[in-house]
């Protein structure tokens, strides 16, 4: 065995537990800048057709999305 | 006879602090080996986390984990799971929860006590986060008869001089009060 | 900063009380009660705790030093070195890759024959990353002229810290204290604190022997011929094998002092043993529970925990070995050559032992399985346990 590790999905388990909050998207006012999408240090906010949607699984809740749109459209509330 | 106890908490929640308080009032207690670790990793905010007390009338040779526990603290019901690893059959869960001990069908003794409730009553809070230790572990001297009140709010007391350790003994005591058991 | 009451306050509730405290608070305690002048240290995880306590007592008046803080492990050894060259008590501390980058600077103290004590919280080495107790670190400065200690409980390395000391300044060697990542620097135990007068008595002021000192000038460690070069190795040789009887004297004093007694070896129930586990750290402690077991199932098993390494105490391993069986923990690899412990003490040894290395990048090392080893141990053949529970 190597010390080479691949990014893989879900590498430290389903990291979703470790939530207090959860970012919610308002889609409304969503932009699909991507912004979120850039930020999210867990990758766990992906693209889709219909702008982007926030992997539950994964997402540790630290709000970092929340806190760089420029439309407020994502929220933290209380799991 | 050694006591061996087992934390689970997650980040930020104080299991490593309860543990050392823990093995503080042992020591309190008279008892002459005492030891407190935490089990390193992820030391993340929120992260599922492990702790471990020792408490013991003569010196501990051990520093291995411990995976017989006669007691377990459990920080959330959803912790449960892996709380039960290893338990003695006769081992006691301390479980920090709104519950009854009668609404948990566990292989194991049950007490219950709703020390998030009280934590926040008494506003023990960490960057907005509700910090249990102190009021969990009220719930330990109904289940331990060789470890008293007295000696679990002495060693708050003497690890937080002035009043947050006084704040913290007193939601202790309150965790101690609203303590339920199941043998 | 502190006023004189209050010090004068904290001083009295800690002065001969037992405290209940974490391996690394213990160093720094150490650090205060043995009077350090000078502490230059880098912090790394699992040392930090030392570095940041020892900070605090020097800014808030309870500990008289100078901290300096540096850019780097060697930047902090380099300081230590400047220090003690001029006569100060210097310390420091470090873990790991600290230790690692220290190696040029720890051959450096060694031959100016500078008594600096070090505390090394043994860590396991990159890569990949990993935090946790291992004793390469340590292991892989074993020829550079420092003494080495090796503990297991946190009052050892009080107790350690202090005597390390006074064998560092008598023989003109830099020591070494090794702790364990975790199970040690931040494990609650508790920790009897002398008086400070006593600590006082049994470590006085000691002029250096030689020193730097602008009225009377000198160089260290300026180019030398090799007449010149031999003799000055050889008198670290020298001043190691001086260290064996020294370092049993300072263990009198300071049993006599402090009521603690402190062997090279401890010993647990190896006199009528047929077999005997050698270990460094708590792999030696735990297996004093394992022997405990294996006695009450038949099998006469013995512990012999290893706390110095260097000056190696080959006399000991040769008396205590013989005509048992012996089996040997590493919690550590020299690759290619096997366990680092076990290679050293089968250098002394004229008949096969068994060797284990557990416990690597801190795996879990329960004394259910230390009992296992021995239950399997044959002498044959050298094994890596890389299970929790083999």
């Amino acid at each position: 065995m190597i010390p080479l590790s691949k990014p893989k999905k879900g590498a430290s388990g389903k990291t979703g537990m470790w939530r207090t909050e959860k970012p919610v998207l308002d889609k409304e006012r969503c932009t699909n800048c991507l912004l979120c999408w850039v930020f999210c240090p867990e990758s766990a906010i992906y693209r889709t057709e219909d702008k982007v949607e926030i992997d539950y699984e994964y997402c540790k809740g630290c709000g970092v999305c929340a806190n760089e749109c420029a439309r407020g459209a994502i929220k933290m509330e209380e799991e | 006879m050694m006591y061996e106890i087992r934390f689970h908490g997650r980040g930020g929640q104080g299991a490593v602090t309860a543990a050392a308080l823990l093995c503080r009032a042992g020591f309190l207690a008279g008892k002459k080996g005492v030891q407190a670790f935490p089990l390193f990793g992820a030391e993340r905010r929120g992260a599922p986390v492990k702790a471990f007390a020792r408490i013991d009338d003569e010196e501990i040779v051990l520093a291995s984990q411990i995976y017989e526990p006669d007691y377990v603290f459990v920080f959330e019901e959803w912790l449960i799971e892996y709380a039960i690893e290893g338990l003695k059959k006769d081992g006691w869960m301390i479980i920090n929860t709104k519950k009854k001990p009668e609404d948990f069908d566990l292989d194991c003794k049950i007490a219950t006590t709703d020390a998030t409730g009280i934590a926040l009553s008494n506003n023990l809070k960490v960057a907005g986060f509700p910090v249990i230790n102190s009021s969990i572990l009220g719930a330990f001297p109904k289940v331990c008869e060789e470890i008293k009140l007295e000696h679990i709010t002495q060693a708050i007391k003497n690890y937080w001089p002035g009043d947050i350790g006084k704040n913290n003994a007193h939601a202790c005591e309150q965790a101690f009060n609203a303590t339920e058991v199941k043998e | 900063m502190l006023g004189r009451e209050e010090i004068e306050r904290k001083k009295i509730k800690e002065e001969g009380t037992t405290v209940i405290e974490t391996g690394n608070h213990a160093v720094s305690l150490a650090a205060k009660f043995a009077r350090a002048d000078v502490v230059a240290a880098y912090p790394i995880t699992p040392q930090t705790q030392i570095v940041e306590e020892i900070a605090k007592f020097v800014e808030n008046g309870e500990m008289n030093a100078k901290f300096i803080r540096v850019e780097s492990e060697h930047s902090a050894m380099a300081a230590c070195i400047g220090a003690s060259a001029t006569g100060a008590r210097a310390f420091t501390a470090t873990s790991s890759q600290g230790l690692l980058l220290m190696h040029e600077m720890l051959f450096a103290a060694g031959g100016y024959r500078l008594p600096i004590v070090m505390a090394n919280v043994n860590r396991s080495l990159f890569p990949p990353w990993n935090i946790l107790v291992e004793h390469s670190d340590s292991l892989a400065q074993r020829d550079t002229g420092w003494i080495q200690f090796y503990c297991a409980s946190n009052q050892e390395v009080f107790d350690t810290t202090i005597q390390a000391f006074k064998i560092a300044e008598e023989v003109n060697l830099p020591a070494m204290v090794n702790l364990e990542g975790f199970i040690m620097s931040h494990t609650h135990m508790p920790i009897e604190l002398p008086m400070q007068d006593a600590v006082d008595r049994f470590l006085p002021r000691r002029e250096h022997l030689w020193k730097l000192d602008v009225d009377n000038p000198g160089t260290f460690g300026s180019m030398s011929n090799p007449e010149y070069y031999v003799l000055m190795r050889k008198g670290i040789e020298d001043a190691m094998k001086e260290a064996r009887t020294k370092i049993l004297d300072v263990n009198t004093e300071f049993e006599r002092e402090f009521g603690r007694k402190y062997e090279p070896i401890e010993c647990y129930k190896c006199e009528d043993a047929e077999t005997v586990i050698f270990a460094m750290g708590t792999i030696g402690k735990e297996s004093k529970r394992a022997v405990d077991e294996l006695r009450n199932e038949g099998v006469k098993a013995g512990v012999a925990r290893i706390r110095l390494f260097r000056p190696f105490p080959e006399e000991s391993i040769k008396s205590i070995a013989e005509g048992k069986k012996i089996i040997i923990f590493d919690r550590d690899c020299s690759f290619g050559k096997g366990g680092v412990l076990s290679t050293e003490i089968r250098s002394v040894l004229d008949k096969p032992a068994s060797s284990y290395v557990v416990g690597i990048g801190g795996l879990d090392v329960p004394y259910t399985t230390i009992k296992k080893c021995v239950e399997r141990a044959n002498g044959q053949k050298d094994e890596w346990i890389t299970e929790v529970h083999p």
